[in-house]
């Protein structure tokens, strides 16, 4: 017990916490976006893990063809993915109108079954996982106790927090496109009414979406593991889903939230080796329920966008 | 002065057509610089779907619009913003958690900065400049009716419109806003603008307009000035008949045990706030008690009360002495209280079939132990078809209905119950004349049957021909409670916009 | 003369059309990732569609991989008929396995007519149990269940780990994987010495149920009814919430039997493995057969087929076994827009406003 107060637990324990939480800061503002403007895209999932796969694979091969920049390149690819994937859930939401719970999951479905065959495919069967050297961590505090360790963090976590989050809060709420993406969630019709177009309005929002998504994936793969593995999200896209509802579709409540299971994750890890008589997989499953409890402990009065899964038609 | 030359607005020739119905049959329409012309018409004349093709909301399958002597497109609203078109829509267009000032600004903010402080002084300065009074801070969820009209107006005149295009402005509004409003038109008027006004109230055609233009089932029936008709002869135009009217005959009757009584009730609606404070009522058998009162005042509340879809916090609501208060929609059903909803198509299952939705509400009658008997099902729906003059067969989709056959339905399924009471909201809003008729002269048959019914509208005239008690709610209240007998409207109008008698 | 498109149903020639005009599309779109792999597209198709049919081996393995998925996608569509998205039947099946294990361990010396219905009775009680909460949380806390049924579905992969890992781990070999259930809960075979087990026979009895249920009971009209238009359900005085939560009970507890019989029926022990995802294949399989019992039937035959197919054409062609889920999440997203189809009936028109069809 005296371990877990000590500092260098803490200092551990909050270090971690920033990093496990950047794909979801990634993620779930990317979603806050989408839902915002009346779309829930439950291809989150999908697109994190091929964000993940396409970043990892591009830097791959780049990284053998001796470039240099392999990282960014795998980052860009995996961008350009991800809005793909943003396009596509548009051209069935928002042209088709059909049913998004299922489009969602349908592109979950398709961007998983594209990443695992794309890497069997490319790299074959292998004993070793095949892996490239990550991004490299910041460290702005060098050798200074404490601060050196929490600010010990990817380039990738620093933008996560320091530009993406307040970004998107002026983004959302100071600036026209901003305005414009919140009425369209709240009221299609008078959107379309004022002269704009509604549907540019929601694929723009979903490219964007689909390019953050895709790069909490792709942080995953190309600075935390510098692999990819079936396993490398894990639930994280559904457990995003959950935080923008628990955030109500704030960006910088998004971000506590993403940190809240970020710290309960690096928590688990850390009792996991200090021999607490209990399955590991109860620590690994602690902070999907927690997620879980959250969203019961928050439920009261959430309003859900006012066009939240409509399809826009002018009838 | 209106003039003849240079028109704001010439339409000619449309014509429109939605899958078989033709909504506008090769319409002319002129709009003079400086008029208020009145497009006057029943629901389904075409009035909305002309102005909606002059928005570019639609386009038309032929014909020719010009504005300013100019031959124009209008491919979307994009297009009328910039020719200096603007709509205000019955159901307003605005997004109710943003403000006053987002609103009015969305659509004409360019790349993305966007000065939040600058904007409210523009908007301010811009509701002196029109004299049209809002508040730019608030949000659009805290304005009352009234005001958020007033918003949807300055949004059009803060894209630079010319020409202004109200559809059916005043439905929402107490009589006292109606005539705060026709002052805000003639003021535009004298400054230059343009009006259509869209309307199926002969009184107020009159009493605004320089023109007014007939519609009937997509044809244009006539143009006349204003003052040289009377509305006698525009019903005619507008029907074909000199007047409709189903209406109650007065008479002397005893009054018989109060069959629905509502005891001190208080809701909260959606938000959390009081929506129906301390309503105490009764009505009795064979008698019409007719509640009015402005939308957003506890209508929509009061009917969702009695038809067990939103909670009650105190008091009692009574059907026959027996307390209903906290039972579900069965339960009520099976006291004998039959519910007309406010919006039928809301709330009919559209994907499923006329008979399906006939015995949905009757599904113990039609089942035995879990097995549904489908034969029994289509026959009393056919017997209803046949009884009701619906024109569908029984295994149709209800979304396939038109507005007068669905009504037609769900009056049916409820009548054919032979309820003792009943509860009906807004029954004939959207309905063409006929079916009007039909739908009241079916609730005047009820109560001579000796139902006691509770009619709950936001048709003022409606109210006046059927009811024989009429109470009025504003703000949740029961404002009075009088004999519709020697009733008048400014006297009603009154009490729906607040104001006790001195 | 001019095309006319009306919001009415399509004729019915038009409608069984779509299925293969679906499938037909997929092979399309994924030719292309045939070909990267290095094989002919045509091929590939046969060895999905045609050779599982080719000879009685492989037709029983279509049915046999069918099993899981007829009660699978009868779950998923069950639940979405009645407007409760459960996501979570992959989490349902693992509950329901770990029930038949659990069981399944005490069955020795019991004879096979107790153990088979308890087996039975427990898997769906299992997949029942696990989809109390989130059912409870929509109905009482207004919470979606999209997000608490597929956040569970990780939580029970990871109980069934911890018991592979802990008291159910092999004691033998050390592998995470449970000990063989007794042999009177092993379910019988349907043919003698093949893969083909009774919970084929469940399967297609939960498929008939399924169409009795939906088309012919009033619980069935009054779940439709909620699954259409909750607010009308209710105005006409169905109890919604006790109709979304038994619903929701129902397709946990069919989950539950999938799982259940996967391990009485293929593996006899309880494996991390024990489902490859076929909760979401079901949810693949609902939307293909458009929610109604033959529709689900169907897809699951067919997802079944090419399933087996996949591993034909993955050693026979050596392009990775995924293809086949790549392949199934395309045809669902293809059939998603076909469907819009069967909405719309296209006409000619003449002028004089006649339509011809």
């Amino acid at each position: 017990m005296d371990q877990i107060l000590s500092v260098s637990f803490l200092v551990g324990l909050i270090t971690a916490t920033l990093r496990v939480a950047t794909p979801l800061v990634y993620a779930a503002v990317g979603e806050v976006f989408t839902e915002r403007s009346g779309i829930l895209n439950l291809g989150i999932e999908g697109t994190m893990f091929l964000g993940a796969f396409v970043g990892f694979t591009m830097a791959y091969q780049a990284d053998q063809a001796g470039m240099p920049a392999y990282l960014w390149i795998g980052l860009l690819s995996a961008v350009l993915a991800g809005i793909g994937m943003g396009l596509l859930m548009g051209f069935f939401t928002v042209r088709l109108g059909v049913n998004q719970h299922v489009s969602g999951l349908g592109i979950t479905l398709l961007c998983t079954g594209l990443s695992l065959f794309g890497f069997r495919l490319v790299f074959g069967e292998r004993a070793v996982l095949p892996s490239i050297d990550p991004f490299p961590q910041l460290t702005p505090f060098g050798g200074i106790p404490v601060l050196g360790d929490i600010f010990n963090q990817y380039l990738l976590t620093y933008i996560a927090f320091l530009v993406l989050v307040p970004l998107s809060w002026w983004l959302l709420f100071r600036s026209s496109f901003g305005l414009n993406i919140r009425a369209v969630g709240e009221n299609p019709e008078a959107v379309d009414a004022a002269g704009l177009n509604v549907f540019r309005i929601r694929y723009l929002v979903l490219a964007l979406g689909g390019g953050l998504m895709a790069t909490g994936g792709a942080f995953l793969s190309l600075a935390q593991l510098g692999a990819f593995t079936p396993g490398i999200i894990a639930g994280r896209g559904w457990v995003c889903i959950a935080l923008v509802i628990f955030a109500r579709w704030q960006p910088v409540r998004a971000a506590l939230g993403a940190l809240l299971f970020g710290g309960v994750f690096a928590l688990q890890l850390r009792l996991q080796t200090m021999g607490f008589k209990l399955p590991f997989e109860l620590f690994l499953a602690l902070p999907y329920l927690v997620t879980i409890a959250a969203l019961a402990l928050s439920s009261r009065h959430i309003s859900y966008p006012g066009a939240y899964l409509k399809p826009y038609r002018r009838e | 002065m209106a003039s003849d030359l240079n028109p704001a607005v010439a339409m000619q020739g449309i014509t429109k057509r939605f899958g078989m119905v033709l909504a506008n049959d090769h319409v002319d329409f002129t709009l003079r610089q400086g008029e208020i012309h009145a497009l006057l018409g029943e629901n389904g004349a075409g009035k909305t779907t002309l102005m909606r093709i002059l928005y570019g909301l639609y386009q038309a399958d032929e014909g020719e619009i010009k504005v300013n002597d100019q031959p124009v497109t209008v491919a979307s609203p994009k297009d009328a913003i910039r020719l200096g078109i603007g709509m205000v829509s019955q159901h307003f267009a605005l997004a109710s958690p943003l403000t006053v000032t987002e609103n009015v600004i969305l659509g004409t903010t360019h790349g993305m900065r966007m000065n939040i402080e600058q904007a409210n002084r523009e908007v301010q300065a811009a509701s002196a400049r029109f004299g049209v009074l809002v508040e730019p801070r608030a949000a659009i969820r805290d304005l009352s009716v009234g005001q958020r009209q007033r918003v949807e107006i300055l949004k059009a005149l803060y894209r630079d419109a010319r020409v202004l295009v109200m559809d059916e402005p005043t439905a929402v509004l107490t009589p006292q806003e109606v005539g705060q409003l026709f002052i805000s038109l003639k003021g535009l008027k004298e400054k230059g603008f343009s009006v259509v006004f869209i309307s199926h109230k002969l009184n107020e055609v009159m009493a605004i307009t320089d023109h007014i233009t007939v519609l009937r089932l997509g044809k244009v029936v006539g143009t006349l000035p204003t003052q040289e008709t009377n509305p006698t002869e525009l019903a005619r135009m507008m029907v074909g008949r000199p007047t409709f009217g189903v209406t109650r005959k007065p008479e002397e009757k005893e009054q018989q045990p109060a069959a629905l009584v509502l005891d001190g009730v208080t809701a909260l609606n959606n938000k959390g706030l009081p929506a129906l404070r301390d309503i105490s009522l009764s009505v009795h058998a064979g008698e019409i008690l007719g509640l009015a009162g402005v939308s957003g005042n506890g209508q929509t509340e009061v009917a969702e009360v009695l038809a067990g879809t939103r909670p009650v916090t105190q008091g009692r609501m009574l059907v026959f002495d027996r307390d209903v208060t906290h039972s579900d929609a069965k339960a009520r059903m099976a006291v004998g209280l039959g519910r007309i909803p406010e919006d039928s198509r809301a709330n009919v299952i559209g994907q499923m079939t006329v008979a399906q939705n006939i015995a949905i509400e009757q599904l113990d009658r039609f089942s035995r132990r879990g097995y549904l008997d489908r034969q029994a099902i289509r026959r009393y729906a056919q017997t209803l078809i046949e009884e009701y003059q619906i024109k569908a067969s029984p295994d149709d989709r209800m979304h396939t209905l038109s507005g007068g056959n669905l009504q037609k339905v769900v009056l049916a399924r409820v009548l054919a119950q032979s309820p003792k009471v009943l509860v009906v909201a807004q029954p004939t809003r959207g309905l063409d004349v006929s079916a009007t008729e039909y739908v009241r002269s079916k609730l005047l048959e009820q109560r001579a049957e000796g139902a006691a019914i509770l009619l709950i509208s936001e048709d003022l005239d409606e109210i006046m021909h059927l009811s024989d008690t009429i109470a009025v709610l504003y703000e949740g209240r029961i404002m009075a409670i009088r004999p519709a007998d020697g009733a008048t409207p400014e006297e009603l109008g009154l009490l729906m916009a607040g104001v006790r008698p001195a | 003369m001019r095309l006319q498109i009306e919001r009415l149903p399509a004729p019915l020639w038009l409608r069984t059309m779509i299925p293969i005009a679906s499938v037909l599309v997929t092979f399309l779109l994924t030719s292309g990732f045939v070909i990267a792999a290095g094989a002919n597209p045509l091929q590939a198709a046969y060895y999905f569609l045609l050779d599982p049919l080719s000879n009685p081996v492989r037709l029983i393995e279509v049915l046999v991989k069918a099993t899981p998925l007829l009660m699978t996608g009868a779950a998923v569509a069950f639940a979405f008929a009645g407007g409760y998205w459960n996501i979570g039947v992959e989490g349902q099946l693992y509950m329901g396995a770990t029930a038949a294990t659990a069981i399944g361990l005490q069955m020795d010396g019991v004879p096979a007519w107790i153990a088979l219905p308890l087996i039975v009775i427990g898997g769906f009680l299992a997949g029942m149990g696990w989809a109390v909460l989130p059912a409870f949380m929509k109905v009482r806390l207004k919470i979606d269940e999209v997000v608490t049924t597929l956040l569970l579905n990780y939580v029970a992969i990871f109980f069934v780990s911890a018991l592979l890992n802990g008291p159910w781990r092999n004691p033998i070999s050390q592998w995470p994987q449970s000990p063989e259930i007794a042999a009177s809960a092993i379910f019988p075979r349907l043919i003698p010495r093949s893969r083909l087990h009774m919970g084929f026979i469940l399967a297609i009895v939960i498929i008939i149920a399924l169409w009795f249920v939906l088309n012919r009971t009033a619980f069935g009209l009054k779940m439709r009814a909620v699954g259409l238009n909750m607010e009308a359900a209710r105005f006409s005085g169905i109890r919604v919430d006790r109709t979304v939560m038994i619903v929701a009970l129902i397709s946990g507890g069919i989950g539950g039997l999938a799982g259940a019989s996967e391990v009485a029926g293929i593996h006899f022990h309880l494996i991390d493995a024990i489902s490859p995802g076929y909760g979401y294949t079901g949810i693949i399989i609902a939307t293909l057969g458009a929610l109604n019992a033959i529709g689900v039937a169907a897809a699951a035959l067919f997802i079944g087929l090419v399933d087996t197919g996949s591993q034909t054409v993955s050693r026979a062609l050596g392009v990775p076994a995924y293809l086949g889920d790549v392949l199934q999440a395309t045809l669902l997203l293809v059939t998603l827009a076909m469907l819009l189809l069967q909405g719309y009936r296209i006409s000619i028109r003449r002028r004089s406003g006649a339509p011809q069809e």
